[in-house]
């Protein structure tokens, strides 16, 4: 067994809406350890989503506790959480979600703005992302001149220019066309094998299954036991 | 990139938008300059008085006149400095008020006439000669303040304007300094004295040994009973007259923050348009990491960018108003008075910062605020 880098013990997470509540996660317990590829399975409304925002920190559970290495995510502040998003998590979306007034470049460059990198290191950074992404040639292009799979691309090397410990990808290729999906799956594949980048996929994608080390199924806000993993790297 | 270039690009984004918000700013500035202008112009007037001057003047009104055999008990008066012949400074002054045809306009409008002993250009330091000569005692000569001479015709150096019992030949142009005496045809007080058959004067123009003097020689020509007198210190004069230009000052003020308030909606408009627009974006930012302050901030500093160009642009157009002249009426005596615009870079400095926080405060904290407070979570949800 390897470090876990993702701890969910117990999670349960109810929205209210008026006087109705709507339960999203019910007694959820999840580990995801480092270097796992993990794709999390389910159909619309089962609950994967609100489990990537638990993860993130962007919402809090209604009862129970995640931790992210080792970090208890629902005690920090918005500050603390900032500051750790930046540091250790990379996202990447289902709508891409570049900035439409920057060129893939300056996407990439983005979240370095926050670091305390001169602007040499920055760009090396850049540049060594955009490379591994295979997107060096289309540096100073803008997002509205590139393709939907190229997007995705540099998306995700946005996510990895911090060199973050964790990678959270929300149906990375629900926009995206079969051969482009492939290509983007490849890209996280490679990315957890060679740099060792831990890898939470969330996805009703069936091809994922070929490409993630292990796969979850969630279904209304449970996670089904073990016995019904099944995905094996191909 | 740069933190800067990041924000100029959203705010050059939606072009049509921000032109339009840099276009309403513009012309709020442009019209807010062009009123601050005209009145810190009139204020510009009590600058030239003297505290160490007394006007002495009829004690019922400005158009009751001093008879002229009490020229010499006043100025006799102890307390007024003497000149190196031992004669008091002083100046008798009489104000006419004349109609002449401004240039390019069949219609006329009032000028006032000063006539004024030979001192009275002595006593007034701002005052200068700036072409021709001064006039000549018992001549019907004139000297015209330069800014009214661009503004009436035959105004100009040599020429000849009728009025009173004959014509009066101008021999000079005057600056005075910005001040009211800038809208004035001086003439020898005497010469008008008989022109217009009145052994009178409006004033006399006193010049007092020193400031603290000043209170004691107004009382001391109060207390004369024979003739029934005002005597007031230069300045609280002048301040009594400009108290009329208050009703230009307050609507001139009330237009520009109206105008002002109409810019700063339509800055709010466009943020919160832009806001709007950019919820997803604003929601991947904060995943990345950005805290919500630094997100708050780039939509200010986006704000105060459109304030600056409009501010910029406003401050250009303003600029040809420099030193452009107008009139407006003296209410007292119905004369012209003859105003500068004056755009100095102290005044576009201050109107540039003002559009830049009318930018912020009136148009970008609100929506800066709403984008601030927005949660991450949206961008993994579909929207």
């Amino acid at each position: 067994m390897g470090e876990a880098i993702v701890e969910l013990e117990r999670v349960t997470k109810i929205f209210r809406r008026d006087q109705v509540e709507i339960p999203a996660l019910r007694d959820v317990t999840l580990e995801v350890e480092a270097g796992d590829f993990l794709a999390l399975m389910g159909p619309s409304g089962s609950g994967k989503t609100t489990l990537l925002n638990l993860i993130a920190g962007f919402d809090r559970p209604t009862s129970g506790s995640v931790r992210v290495g080792g970090v208890e995510v629902s005690r920090m502040s918005e500050g603390e959480l900032s500051a750790w998003r930046n540091r250790h998590i990379g996202f990447v979306f289902q709508t891409f979600n570049l900035i439409p007034v920057l060129t893939a470049f300056e996407n990439v460059e983005l979240p370095l703005l926050l670091t305390r990198l001169s602007r040499q290191e920055r760009r090396e950074h850049v540049w060594t992302a955009l490379r591994l992404v295979g997107l060096a040639d289309r540096a100073d292009h803008y997002p509205r001149q590139l393709s939907g799979g190229e997007e995705q691309r540099v998306a995700i090397a946005r996510a990895i220019v911090t060199d973050p410990s964790l990678i959270l990808a929300d149906e990375p290729t629900g926009n995206l066309d079969a051969r482009s999906a492939e290509s983007v799956l490849a890209l996280l594949r490679e990315l957890n094998e060679q740099l060792r980048k831990t890898i939470l996929l969330v996805t009703h994608d069936a091809r994922a299954t070929r490409y993630a080390t292990r796969v979850r199924h969630l279904d209304k806000g449970i996670l089904l036991p073990l016995e019904a993993e099944r995905g094996v790297r191909g | 990139m740069g933190y800067a270039r990041f924000i100029w690009r959203n705010g050059m984004r939606h072009r049509r938008r921000a032109l339009l918000t840099v276009g309403s700013v513009a012309l709020a500035l442009f019209a807010m300059l062009t009123l601050v202008g005209f009145v810190q112009e009139i204020d510009r007037n009590l600058e030239e008085a003297s505290p160490v001057r007394v006007i002495t003047r009829h004690a019922v009104s400005l158009t009751n006149f001093l008879p002229a055999r009490h020229r010499a008990l006043i100025e006799q008066v102890p307390g007024v400095v003497a000149d190196s012949r031992g004669e008091p400074r002083a100046s008798a002054e009489l104000v006419v008020v004349i109609n002449l045809l401004r240039r390019g306009e069949a219609q006329g409008a009032n000028v006032t006439v000063r006539g004024l002993s030979p001192e009275g250009v002595a006593l007034r330091s701002r005052v200068r000669i700036v072409e021709g000569r001064m006039v000549q005692s018992g001549l019907r000569e004139a000297i015209v303040a330069r800014r009214l001479s661009e503004r009436f015709q035959n105004l100009r150096l040599g020429d000849e304007v009728r009025f009173g019992r004959g014509v009066w030949r101008i021999v000079g142009l005057f600056e005075a300094g910005n001040t009211a005496f800038d809208s004035a045809i001086w003439v020898d007080v005497n010469q008008l004295a008989s022109d217009y058959r009145r052994p009178v004067y409006s004033s006399i123009l006193l010049r007092a040994t020193n400031e603290a003097a000043v209170r004691a020689l107004c009382e001391r020509i109060e207390q004369e009973r024979r003739f029934p007198m005002i005597a007031q210190p230069e300045i609280e004069y002048y301040r009594e007259q400009t108290r009329v230009a208050g009703p230009i000052r307050a609507l001139g003020m009330f237009l520009a923050l109206m105008l002002g308030i109409g810019a700063g909606f339509a800055a709010m408009n466009t943020m919160d348009a832009a806001v709007a627009s950019r919820t997803r974006e604003i929601a991947v930012l904060r995943a990345l990491g950005f805290r919500r302050r630094q997100i708050g901030r780039a939509f200010l500093l986006e704000s105060a960018l459109l304030g600056l160009v409009g501010g910029a642009l406003g401050s250009a157009l303003a600029l040809p108003m420099h030193g452009l002249t107008t009139g407006a009426a003296n209410w007292e005596t119905f004369s012209e008075l003859v105003f500068a615009f004056r755009v100095t870079p102290e005044l576009m400095f201050t109107g540039i910062v003002f559009a830049m926080l009318m930018g912020v405060f009136g148009g970008g904290a609100l929506p800066a605020r709403r984008a601030a407070r927005q949660a991450p979570a949206l961008v993994l949800r579909e929207l």
